[in-house]
């Protein structure tokens, strides 16, 4: 046994001495040289960090992390007076959510990069990013929800971005036995209309379909654009012990939906208006702040009022990708407990629906005959499929969750043409534009759930990681492994020309409409009203205005309303004071952000610049003297006065 | 009952063993156009060096003197990286005697590389996704394999059959549970 271990050693020597030229040339591939730009971005999800990552591509270099549905301390995001709107729902201020799919806004099926949205799973809402400042901008909380994971995909023409429920719940919620689920839960089908121009967010309309689980969603496009086509599991409609009762069909269902028909009917007075209460939220770029509005009411659609619109496809084995290629012609199931993909026919669906080739209902809604939509089956692909993404050149790639590793098949002939493996357990892939009509088929990026001894350990939680693969050649090529932050659960990439002009680089100080912008050093002054003050403050390079405050009382609440003077790129400043229950605020150029300070102490307490921003940066400071509350000082406020 | 799985192999002698069998893999492969592939040999889950986690329904396979046919059959199919995935898994493992009770021949023509595929296909008609003990599998009435076909469950006295084998013994493993059984299942068609 010892010989066999030491020849097998041998062996392993002589491919080591390979591995160097090998190497080699994957790293020229992911080199991005001091000072150069990446090819592509990549928009990564957080998963549980709630948040949305940037990366380049091919370094898998780490740009920025754009706080969404989580509080932020370095951004102070959710902290700050201007943010804390952002994360409210109607279960109140909410810090943190689950953030999955991130999908960017599409013209005639194509990438257009003017926004990205995503949504948040655990208390259900979707987000918009607005790519020229990499804020997010808009929230709007989804009623009648439940991990809203079948979302946030838009349509050809970003005409929606759609939200389905995962959980199907009782509709209008209501107190009533959980056994009792089956025919009484509802699975909202939620399409948020955005308007062209700023991207508002609104519910145009909820499709109240039947009580299973929908899990994921795509749009079609081309000849298939009018119509979205939704995963579902657990058509079972258990309600206990998911693991195995909601696996005994052996088929669950894509559910297509004709959604312009159904936009028809709804623009003709069709729906039931139903009382509702949920958030939508929205950052204003000029007055440096959010407002949100509780909504108080939601159209509703019953899919039985609207014949022709909405059809069940067989698809086996709980699919949990639900992917159209770009032509529009091919939905693929992913069936997560299976070995095969289901590759179904938009041609064919269309066909049997004009023919009603149909095999039964489920709740009146006609389910289609397996045989007459199927396009074909990719046999023993792996196991355990999850998602499939498209390179424009005719092939899937699909990641395998449980045999991890990704698969290259062709998408007319389902030939499985190679396949990779992933380090380790691959959830979702992804390639640049590959959920649209014009993928940028030169890279995969798979995201990892496991990495175990991929880097330097870090005790028992160790960093997720994504991998990029060359897909340009007939055989992918493992390139690179980059770390993530949180979990890399979904993301959407897309060539950085396409965004990189219109990066904002600073905020216009004469549109700072910011209710409590100083706008003048003049204007600078410390205002008191009972209890509360108000320090109107500015700051520049390198002084704050004004740097001493007096006259401040135990009990007073302290907003610190301080606007940035520099209308320079990349000269940020940031306050902080000592004792603030709160974090930093990190104040873009020509921007106005807002901290709460609640003295306990007599003293005298400084502030400071937290933000490097210059050479005098450590002498960006100043000084609060606290009195006690029965104190008679009276306000004052200076700069550079003795 | 005797205790079926014996655990003798010291663990470097496993680590051997599983280089030998990525080493050779490897070299089936066209390695001239990947990078990942040249490093393969000391990458995979299966040869991550952890002792103290539990050990995945491979390890035990491995580790088990009564399963060197299941464990030569599932290295020609190349599933060892799909059998020490997060998983959860659930392997019914025919014993080397079970293999043996195969018509004569069975074993050595399922072993040849033109029958990788059959071989894979009955190898994941042994697994399912899912973690469950003995007693739990008496609710169900069938499994869904990872064949993509599936096999009954029934329940005699004290006995569970899954697809007409009989559960002789159970280890849970770190990414799943394997069943001992007393026969293989072969796919009806």
């Amino acid at each position: 046994m010892s010989a066999t271990f030491i020849s097998c050693n041998n062996s392993e020597n002589s491919k080591n001495g390979d591995r160097g030229a090998l190497a080699s040339s994957a790293a020229e591939k992911t080199y991005v040289a001091p000072g150069e730009h990446d090819e592509f971005y990549a928009f990564i999800s957080g998963g549980f960090s709630g948040q949305l990552s940037v990366y380049g591509l091919p370094s898998g270099r780490l740009l920025k992390v754009i706080p969404v549905f989580s509080q932020d301390a370095e951004k102070a995001w959710g902290y700050n007076e201007e943010t804390k709107p952002m994360l409210n729902t109607s279960h109140g201020f909410i810090p943190w959510d689950d953030a999955h799919h991130p999908d960017i806004s599409q013209t005639a099926g194509k990438l257009d990069g003017r926004w990205v949205f995503i949504n948040g799973n655990n208390t259900p809402r979707i987000a918009k990013i607005d790519l020229t400042t990499f804020e997010t901008t808009e929230i709007i909380e989804v009623p009648n929800s439940a991990g809203n994971h079948s979302s946030s995909f838009v349509t050809e023409n970003t005409e929606y971005v759609v939200a389905g429920t995962r959980f199907s719940v009782p509709v209008p919620q209501r107190d009533m036995p959980i056994n009792e689920y089956k025919g009484n839960f509802k699975g909202a089908l939620t399409f948020i209309s955005v308007e062209p121009e700023e991207g508002h967010m609104d519910i145009k309309f909820q499709l109240m379909m039947p009580g299973f689980d929908y899990d994921l969603a795509h749009p079609g496009r081309g000849k298939s654009h009018g119509w979205f086509f939704f995963s579902t599991y657990n058509t079972e409609e258990a309600n206990t012990l998911m693991e195995v009762n909601s696996s005994q069909n052996d088929k669950d269902f894509i559910a297509a939906v004709n959604w312009k028909k159904i936009e028809e009917y709804v623009n003709n007075g069709g729906g039931k208006k139903v009382p509702a209460n949920y958030a939508h939220n929205i950052y204003d770029e000029e007055t440096h702040t959010a407002t949100s509005t509780m909504k108080k009411e939601v159209l509703t659609v019953d899919p039985l009022e609207v014949p022709g619109a909405v059809f069940l496809l067989p698809t086996p084995k709980s699919p949990h990708g639900c992917d159209v290629d770009p032509t529009g012609e091919y939905i693929i199931g992913n069936g997560k407990l299976s070995a095969d993909l289901t590759v179904h026919s938009y041609s064919k669906m269309i066909d049997a629906i004009e023919n009603e080739k149909f095999d039964g209902d489920a709740y009146g809604i006609p389910i289609l005959k397996f045989e007459d939509v199927l396009a074909g089956t990719v046999k023993q692909a792996g196991l355990g499929p999850l998602h499939t993404e498209f390179d424009g050149k005719g092939n899937g790639y699909t990641s395998f969750f449980i045999s991890s590793e990704v698969v290259k098949w062709n998408v007319e002939t389902q030939e499985v043409i190679d396949r990779k493996p992933s380090y380790y357990s691959v959830g979702h892939v992804m390639i640049p534009g590959g959920n649209s009509a014009e993928p940028f088929g030169k890279y995969v990026v798979s995201m990892n759930k496991i990495t175990k001894d991929r880097y330097l350990p870090t005790g028992p939680e160790v960093t997720h990681s994504a991998q990029l693969y060359d897909i340009s050649g007939e055989k992918m090529e493992l390139l690179l492994d980059f770390p993530t932050i949180g979990e890399p659960h979904y993301a959407a990439g897309i060539p950085a020309d396409i965004i990189k002009p219109n990066s904002k680089k600073i905020y216009k100080l004469d549109e700072n409409k910011h209710e409590h912008a100083t706008l003048s050093n003049g204007d600078a002054r410390v205002e008191r009203d009972g209890n509360e003050v108000h320090v109107y403050m500015t700051m520049i390079r390198s002084h704050f205005t004004p740097d001493n405050i007096e006259g401040i009382k135990v009990g007073d609440k302290v907003y610190f309303h301080v606007t940035n003077h520099e209308q320079d790129y990349d000269v940020p400043h940031g306050i902080s004071m000592i004792g603030a229950n709160t974090s930093e605020l990190l104040i873009m150029p020509g921007q106005t952000e807002t901290f709460v300070w609640e003295p306990k102490q007599p003293g005298v307490w400084p502030f400071y610049c937290t933000d490097f921003c210059s050479a005098l940066h450590q002498e960006m400071q100043g000084y609060v003297r606290v009195s006690p509350a029965d104190s008679n000082i009276e306000l004052s406020w200076s700069l550079g006065e003795d | 009952m005797k205790a079926i799985i014996k655990f003798f192999l010291l663990t470097i002698l496993i680590a051997g063993i599983s280089a030998c069998r990525n080493s050779s893999e490897a070299e089936e492969e066209d390695i001239s156009a990947s990078t990942e592939q040249a490093s393969e040999e000391r990458q995979g889950q299966a040869f991550v060096k952890d002792d103290v986690s539990e050990p995945t329904v491979l390890d035990i396979a491995i580790q088990s003197e009564d399963h060197s046919t299941l464990v030569a059959a599932v290295q020609t199919a190349e599933l060892e990286n799909a059998l020490v995935n997060a998983g959860p898994l659930m392997v019914f493992a025919p014993t080397d005697e079970a293999f043996e009770a195969l018509p004569e021949g069975t074993v050595d023509d399922l072993l040849k590389p033109e029958n990788k595929n059959k071989l894979s296909l009955i190898l994941k008609h042994h697994v399912t996704p899912g973690k469950y003990d003995k007693e739990f599998l008496k609710k169900f009435k069938k499994l869904g394999q990872a064949s993509d076909l599936s096999v009954p469950v029934e329940v005699k006295g004290e006995d569970v059959y899954v697809g007409g084998a009989k559960i002789i013994a159970s280890v849970p493993a770190g990414n799943g549970i394997v069943h001992v059984v007393d026969k293989v299942i072969i796919p009806e068609n």
